[in-house]
């Protein structure tokens, strides 16, 4: 196993209170499979990532729970332990293209020290390789892109650029954060198809962080759906979008245009995603729950195995939540 | 770039223009300079000599003519004080102000940055917090009682400094100056310091608020995640970025302080261009006080010429073409 996440939990202490962004969060990923992590704005998907990162910035804190990399518990190491991982053997591609990459530096610089921070070669090695990775990600002529700045690329070869980065020293995990969300539908469809292809060809665990459940649905292995810093069900892509069991799976699949329900009015989730700071007692969801009654009010218990829904009133599928 | 700097100087020709029409007829405005030169019982014959042959009973736009003509050959007029050239009065004056302006502006990018890094990078440590106090000083105490104090402190009580003049001055390639010796560097330092502190606090704030701007960022956050020192990231990815806001303040302080030194040039009987143009007012030596003027002039434009260029180097999202328009 690539990695495992064992009840992982990063809390946020601000004045107005503690703000539980990723509340027991368990999951793991097999080395060349892709995990696609779906929720909405504020689920703690992003900050779930920047854990794994080791990236969490104050105030937030991971408080609880492992991280397991190839076997080995990575929270709490010193940072230049952790340092020696980051870029090197777990990777991350940010959201927004236009602000990941420094403005002021060529790209061969960005590159060059990303691979001279982890490897005792010269800069004339690390150019080269600097060079094919771009070349890897469909950036055409890559010897003069290199001595090129930022803003001379687009949205999309920025991105490409960005992955290029995490691709450099052939990482065994990439956390990858919306990398498609900022990018134009067919550049978004271009990128999807490379990342796939570079992640099952290098053997390299993915995870896919998303807010739109149709990218996962091409892309994805497993899914884990997140909802107010927990995941609310897991399983594997087709278990989860053919027999949705948490209503709020249901919700997110519902509000997803499609051909077949032309004309039709889209199902929303009514309500918005709860303050972490006043989550409802029992299930996070229930308020804006169709389905929920008395029962709810007591905290769901966990899901376990490949499979789980994290409700007493799933809808179908798996009734590993509930003992009913 | 070659078409930026033609443009440039030809905006330059223009604004040396205007200012000397300015200055000039603003000049002649203030006073008859013969009523502090000619004694006062001279007779109405000697009164007439004296502003003829100062040239003084010309009309006005006639002596500017005479001015500008002049100017472009290169005299700026003869002072009426000293009965020599303005323009080597000034420049035999200006070393000594130059290297006082440049050892302060160093001092305060050297001082300065560095401080006001650590000031955004640990914003909430009690070094912070002392940095940001000691800044606000920096701000308001005026600069002649901290001159003052600097003398009472330093050369009068622990008497470690001398407190006026240049000192001996040494010679390398050509150039005389406090620099070369240690005795000069001594009477360099407090005169300096004193001339700096305004600028130090600023430069630590415009620091510390570009690190708080720039440390949130993603593309910091994204060197991180390449497995970057935090060395690194701070001191290459973030003091790139927050180098402009820096050079655009530096280069206005080395104007600056430059053409106002004079409270701390005549604090500490600086022999510089300052005290130069307090005393020329005084006498309404007028040619002086306008060359004096039109070489500030020139030397702002052409700090702010190395300014742009500089931007060019550091962000190269200018470009110098588009500037100026």
């Amino acid at each position: 196993m690539t990695l495992e996440v064992r009840n992982l939990q990063t809390h946020f202490h601000t004045k107005a209170g503690v703000v539980r962004a990723v509340d027991g969060v368990s999951f793991s990923v097999a080395e060349g499979k892709i995990l696609g992590l779906v929720g909405e704005s504020g689920s703690g998907k992003s900050v779930t990532g920047f854990s794994i990162m080791g990236l969490v910035d104050p105030p937030g804190r991971i408080v609880g729970g492992q991280v397991l990399f190839q076997g080995r518990d990575i929270v709490g190491l010193p940072e230049a332990e952790i340092r020696k991982l980051r870029g090197n053997r777990i990777a991350m591609i940010f959201q927004d293209p236009m602000m990941t990459l420094n403005p002021v530096l060529k790209v061969e610089t960005q590159m060059i020290e990303a691979i001279r921070a982890h490897a005792d070669v010269d800069r004339k090695t690390a150019w080269t390789r600097a060079r094919d990775a771009l070349g890897q990600v469909g950036i055409p002529s890559p010897e003069e892109r290199l001595a090129s700045y930022p803003h001379q690329f687009s949205g999309g070869m920025r991105q490409r650029v960005a992955i290029a980065i995490a691709l450099l020293n052939k990482p065994d995990l990439i956390v990858a954060d919306e990398p498609t969300t900022a990018l134009d539908v067919t550049i978004q469809g271009q990128i999807l198809y490379e990342v796939q292809k570079l992640a099952r060809e290098t053997r390299t665990a993915l995870i896919w962080i998303t807010h739109d459940l149709s990218v996962v649905a091409s892309l994805a292995d497993e899914i884990c759906v997140m909802y107010a810093g927990r995941i609310v069900e897991r399983g594997s892509v087709d278990e989860v979008l053919d027999a949705p069991a948490h209503p709020y799976t249901a919700g997110l699949i519902g509000s997803v245009p499609s051909r077949n329900a032309k004309g039709q009015p889209l199902t929303q989730i009514p309500g918005v995603m709860p303050s972490m700071l006043n989550l409802p007692s029992g299930c996070a969801f229930r308020l804006r729950c169709a389905h929920a009654d008395a029962r709810c009010e007591v905290a769901p218990p966990e899901p376990v195995g490949p499979r789980g829904v994290r409700c007493v009133r799933p809808l179908a599928g798996p009734r590993t939540g509930a003992a009913a | 770039m070659t078409v930026f700097i033609i443009r440039r100087l030809m905006q330059s020709g223009l604004v040396l223009l205007l200012m000397s029409l300015i200055v000039f007829f603003g000049v002649f405005a203030i006073g008859d300079p013969v009523e502090i030169f000619i004694a006062a019982d001279a007779d109405q014959a000697e009164r007439e000599r004296a502003i003829a042959a100062l040239g003084l009973d010309r009309p006005i736009w006639e002596q500017y003519f005479f001015f500008v003509a002049n100017a472009l050959k290169g005299d700026l007029g003869r002072s009426f004080v000293f009965n020599m050239p303005s323009i080597d009065l000034i420049l035999m004056r200006l070393p000594a102000t130059l290297e006082l302006a440049l050892v302060a502006v160093a001092m305060s990018v050297l001082i300065g940055v560095p401080l006001g890094m650590y000031a955004g990078y640990r914003p909430d440590s009690v070094g912070a917090k002392t940095i940001m106090a000691g800044s606000i000083f920096g701000f308001s105490l005026p600069t002649f009682w901290v001159g003052l104090m600097l003398i009472l402190i330093f050369a009068v009580e622990l008497g470690w400094l001398p407190s006026t003049g240049r000192g001996e001055l040494g010679t390398f390639l050509g150039v005389q100056s406090s620099l070369f010796t240690w005795n000069g560097l001594s009477h360099l330092f407090l005169p300096a310091l004193n001339l700096a502190l305004f600028n130090i606090s600023l430069v630590i704030r415009l620091t510390r608020a570009g690190m708080r701007e720039n440390l949130p960022m993603d593309y910091v956050k994204f060197a991180r995640a390449k497995g970057l020192s935090q060395r690194r990231v701070v001191l290459v990815h973030v003091l790139k970025n927050i180098l402009i806001p820096i050079v655009t303040v530096v280069g206005l302080e080395i104007g600056q302080v430059i053409a106002f030194a004079v409270v701390t040039e005549t604090i500490f009987a600086w022999p510089g261009m300052g005290k130069l143009i307090i005393d020329s007012i005084n006498n309404l030596d007028r040619p002086v006080i306008v060359a004096y003027l039109l070489i500030i002039v020139i030397m702002f434009i052409v700090i702010n010429l190395i300014v742009d260029i500089l931007y060019s180097i550091l962000d190269p999202r200018v470009r110098l073409g588009d500037m100026g328009k």
